[in-house]
């Protein structure tokens, strides 16, 4: 299997955008439990509440950069196939 | 007058090194041994044989030119500077003196390594040694990760692949890139799985990202013992190397991990019950029941 940087980068950037495309009301909410259960400050979150706050982070913090990396790789692929 | 002069400041050296190689025995938190006091005592001697020499080539005006002097005290500025913004640019992307730390290592630390890689069944001690908070030099801790064989493994690791496809004739200089940039993201990948799995199991420990490439990287030498003996002796052999390193780096692995991973009761062999701790002990294993797997997948198409 020849991986390449390239298709690292690929893969990344795919990844971040399937995070970003999920939708808040619809799907993040339903999972999340209780709510009051997640946020509270016990030491042990648990596994499903540190994926859902790792998906709510990446979300906040990766919005912008997606779409300057986005429109950017749009534009190569379009001029270089 | 001179002569005897510079004899003595060069007699005056060894005396010298010898005190700042027992400082750094005794201090530790110097990582590398300072050389630099001897290199500056032999620059005046040196300088003073030059300028006689440079007196006696009246034709070459152009070191006595006021002109060029400035020219070389302005070029030299400029380049000192430029080396400054360098250093302080650089060092907010890669953190180049916590990156020297896993550099200090000596032969003697590398060869004991490399034996506890390949044979870790008799260490007792696993313990990595601190020093006031902070942890001991490489050089001085045969626990401690470092980063120096990690990278010469990787290098030997792409060079052994190709001699490998050349005695099969099926090299070509561009699958020496193939070669390296396929296990360097394997390397990537499985940092960052580990990463993950941490992250979402909440371990506190004190393992940093360059611990775990570090941890990452050491399984290219089980990898190449594999596979040199796969070329010198066949097949057989490179599957029973190859059982043999997988065996020990389970082993390493597991010995290395439980003691930063687990919590201080479990790690001390105790039995102990609860969720998160057979969270982390699952954990544990995986990490290092993928190394084999990595192990076994990055070598089996260089021997056929």
């Amino acid at each position: 299997m020849a991986f390449t940087l390239y298709s690292l980068i690929q893969t990344a950037i795919l990844c971040t955008n399937a995070i970003a495309v999920l939708h808040e009301e619809r799907f993040l909410s339903k999972r999340s439990g209780l709510d009051q259960g997640v946020s509270g400050f016990g030491d042990d979150p648990g596994i499903k509440a540190q994926v859902l706050n790792l998906i709510r982070s990446v979300r906040t913090v990766m919005r912008v950069p997606l779409i300057i990396v986005n429109s950017a790789s749009i534009v190569l692929l379009l001029l270089f196939g | 007058m001179d002569y005897t002069a510079s004899q003595k400041g060069f007699r005056q050296q060894p005396n010298v090194r010898l005190r700042n190689s027992s400082t750094d025995g005794f201090d530790g938190s110097q990582l590398f041994e300072d050389t630099s006091r001897s290199g500056s005592q032999t620059t005046p001697f040196r300088n003073q044989q030059s300028a006689p020499h440079d007196a006696g080539f009246s034709g070459q005006a152009i070191l006595t030119d006021p002109m060029s002097n400035l020219a070389m005290a302005y070029g030299s500025s400029l380049a000192s500077q430029g080396k400054e913004i360098m250093d302080k640019n650089l060092d907010r992307f890669i953190p180049i003196s916590k990156l020297k730390y896993y550099f200090a290592v000596d032969t003697v630390y590398v060869g004991k390594k490399l034996g506890l890689l390949v044979f870790p069944y008799m260490h007792e001690n696993w313990e990595v040694s601190y020093q006031q908070d902070t942890p001991v030099a490489p050089r001085f801790d045969v626990n401690a990760p470092d980063l120096y064989i990690p990278t010469m493994g990787f290098i030997t690791y792409v060079l052994v692949a190709g001699l490998a496809l050349g005695t099969q004739n099926r090299f070509s200089p561009e699958l020496l890139g193939v070669q390296a940039s396929s296990a360097l993201v394997w390397l990537i990948m499985e940092v960052l799985a580990v990463l993950l799995s941490l992250y979402l199991v909440t371990i506190n420990t004190d393992l940093t990202t360059i611990d775990l490439l570090a941890f990452s990287g050491y399984k290219y030498v089980g990898m190449i013992v594999g596979v040199v003996a796969g070329l010198m002796f066949g097949r057989p052999a490179y599957y029973l190397s190859l059982l043999w390193c997988c065996a020990a780096i389970f082993v390493f692995m597991i010995r290395t991990l439980r003691l930063k991973l687990l919590s201080e009761a479990a790690a001390e062999g105790r039995l102990v019950r609860g969720a998160r701790n057979q969270l982390r002990m699952y954990l544990t294993m995986s990490i290092a029941a993928a190394q084999p797997v990595f192990m076994y997948w990055l070598t089996y198409h260089l021997i056929r």
